[in-house]
């Protein structure tokens, strides 16, 4: 959590075939926190600090994220569904959702995960930390 | 650049924290915080919370009516479990937002032998937040105001009352209570205060607020006339109640929770004022927990302009409503703070630094850790060691000697884990 500034450097946290075999993992790299995420081709890290109130964000549970289906045409509502193709980061600490491929909240854009940059290099997953 | 790779000892993986996590774990980073921002404070929690349904064997046991006992013990038996003899609704129960915050309802793993699990539980949470004295409450019990059996909820208050005082109170110091009142009999209410006015860890007595007494009616007269004789505040703690006709337009828990915990200690302070009772009890101690502050300059507002159009419905009252409630005590969770320059506002009109005391609610969802308040940058930090345990050292009687843990120490115990 205490992330004194330091020059940026990059660091391989392991092969990508062994680590997306989960849908996420949260890594302490030198006391500093990340959660990375695979979502189909998709990589993502994300700093593991919520941005409400400075919770474990990453350590929390992943899930679909919810909609209101509304039918455009009347205006009408039949109620709440789950869209089993986007997943959510929720924070253990007072239920935030995030988005895990854009890292905005659900309802207020405004609220954000901090990324962390993230590519794959020879096989391995590389992160770049501050 | 040329990825470094570090050696393995330096990158470690977290785990998942769920409702089996240990409370250092989930808690780690307000440890962190607690370090950081306000190790030597004096930290006072005026509202955590039991899971008494995970020790309802125990409190069921020590129901002194022996047919409400066999009851209990029966239901707890088969079909009611851990909610025998309760009105709260499971299917109802929303507050884990499905099963996505873990901590409501969570179990605390790796318990010493010999030692109780919610002491354990308790301990380590206030290590973990760097709390000197944490002030417990129940949790299923604060629905049972709207409870049909007036008899049922003096048999659970007494049962429950005796599990605190005897059983769990003793076992750490750090560790305080109110004493539950089950204020639809005002005569056990009394009982209650006259049995627990001088007992050492007890800090004072609590109605839950989810109920429909107008709690100015005379039957309670000499209850006041008893808390305000024993010096120890009376605190009302606010709750829920979907059923309330009301709130059965609501269709989602949060608009219901948003709603309901501030209406139950809205309508009771409106009703104290109103009938005059600060002037008839002057020296009781009014303390409004768990509604957030957001609803107080509100109410002060609301008041003070219809008792100036209509005082000869007020004739008893010497200044306005909003003097008096600046004269209460308020506990701060869950703290509304989208809008820094009205919680501002509201800390000032509601004399925060004298008023106000810190209150976690932990484990429950909507928990505030310490640093809600050290975070706010618009207070001194004088404003901000009383709020957080100075005020309440104050209110109830309490040492200020530090009780707890460094964070450091804290954070040596389960390293890295969050
Ligand atoms: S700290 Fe993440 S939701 Fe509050």
């Amino acid at each position: 959590m205490t992330e004194a500034p330091t020059a940026p450097r990059q660091v391989s946290v392991g092969a990508l075939a062994t680590l997306r075999t989960k849908e996420r993992v949260v890594l302490d790299i030198d006391g500093q926190s990340v959660g990375v995420y695979f979502l189909g081709d998709e990589i993502r890290a994300w700093h593991n600090v919520c941005p409400h109130s400075g919770g474990p964000v990453c350590q929390g549970k992943t899930v679909a994220r919810t909609l209101q289906a509304i039918d455009p045409a009347t205006g009408k509502s039949p109620g709440l569904t789950l869209d089993r193709s986007s997943r959510m980061i929720v924070c253990p600490w007072h239920g935030f959702e995030f988005d895990l491929l854009t890292g905005v909240h659900a309802v207020d854009t405004k609220t954000r995960l901090r990324p962390v940059p993230v590519a794959v290099v020879d096989g391995d997953v590389v992160l770049t930390l501050g | 650049m040329r990825p470094t790779q570090l050696d393995k000892a330096r990158i470690r993986e977290l785990e998942e924290i769920g409702t089996r996590s240990d409370t250092r774990d989930v808690l780690a980073r307000a440890t962190m915080q607690a370090r950081r921002d306000y190790d030597d404070y004096f930290v006072v929690d005026i509202d955590a919370h039991v899971s008494e349904d995970h020790f309802w064997g125990e409190v069921i046991e020590l129901i002194d009516n022996e047919y409400l006992r066999d009851l209990g013990q029966s239901q707890l038996r088969s079909f009611a479990g851990n909610n025998a003899l309760l009105n709260i609704v499971p299917g109802l129960s929303h507050q884990s937002v499905g099963g996505r915050i873990t901590h409501q309802g969570r179990r605390e793993p790796d318990v010493p032998q010999g030692e109780h699990p919610f002491v354990v539980a308790a301990r380590r949470s206030m290590d973990a937040m760097g709390l000197d004295y944490q002030i417990v409450f129940p949790s299923a019990m604060l629905l049972l105001g709207m409870h049909p059996q007036d008899e049922v909820e003096v048999a659970l208050a007494r049962a429950f009352n005796r599990w605190t005082v005897e059983r769990i109170l003793p076992m750490d110091e750090r560790l305080k209570a109110f004493v539950y009142l089950p204020f639809n009999t005002p005569e056990a209410c009394e009982t209650l205060v006259a049995q627990y006015a001088d007992a050492k860890d007890v800090i004072g007595f609590t109605v839950c607020s989810t109920r429909n007494n107008a709690i100015h009616a005379d039957c309670y007269a000499r209850l006041y006339a008893m808390i305000e004789e024993s010096g120890k505040p009376l605190a009302f703690h606010s709750g829920y109640h979907w059923g309330d006709p009301s709130f059965a337009q609501l269709n989602r828990f949060a608009t219901m929770h948003a709603l309901s915990f501030t209406h139950y200690n809205q309508i009771h302070v409106s009703n104290w004022l109103i009938n005059a009772m600060p002037e008839r009890f002057p020296k009781l101690k009014m303390l409004w927990v768990e509604s957030g502050l957001a609803w107080i300059p509100f109410l002060m507002q609301r008041l003070d302009h219809e008792v100036l159009m209509r005082p000869s419905e007020a004739p008893g009252m010497k200044r306005l409503p909003s003097e008096y409630m600046a004269e209460m005590w308020y506990t701060s969770q869950p703290m509304e703070r989208t809008n820094m320059e009205l919680l501002e506002a509201t800390m000032k009109v509601m004399k925060a630094e004298t008023q106000l005391l810190y209150s976690s609610d932990w484990p429950h969802w909507d928990w505030d850790a310490p640093s809600v308040i050290t975070s706010l940058p618009f207070l001194s930090e004088q404003a901000k060691r009383n709020i957080l345990g100075l005020n309440a050292a104050r209110l109830f009687n309490l040492d200020i000697k530090p009780k707890k843990p460094r964070a450091d120490a804290v954070l040596a115990t389960r390293p890295g884990r969050s």
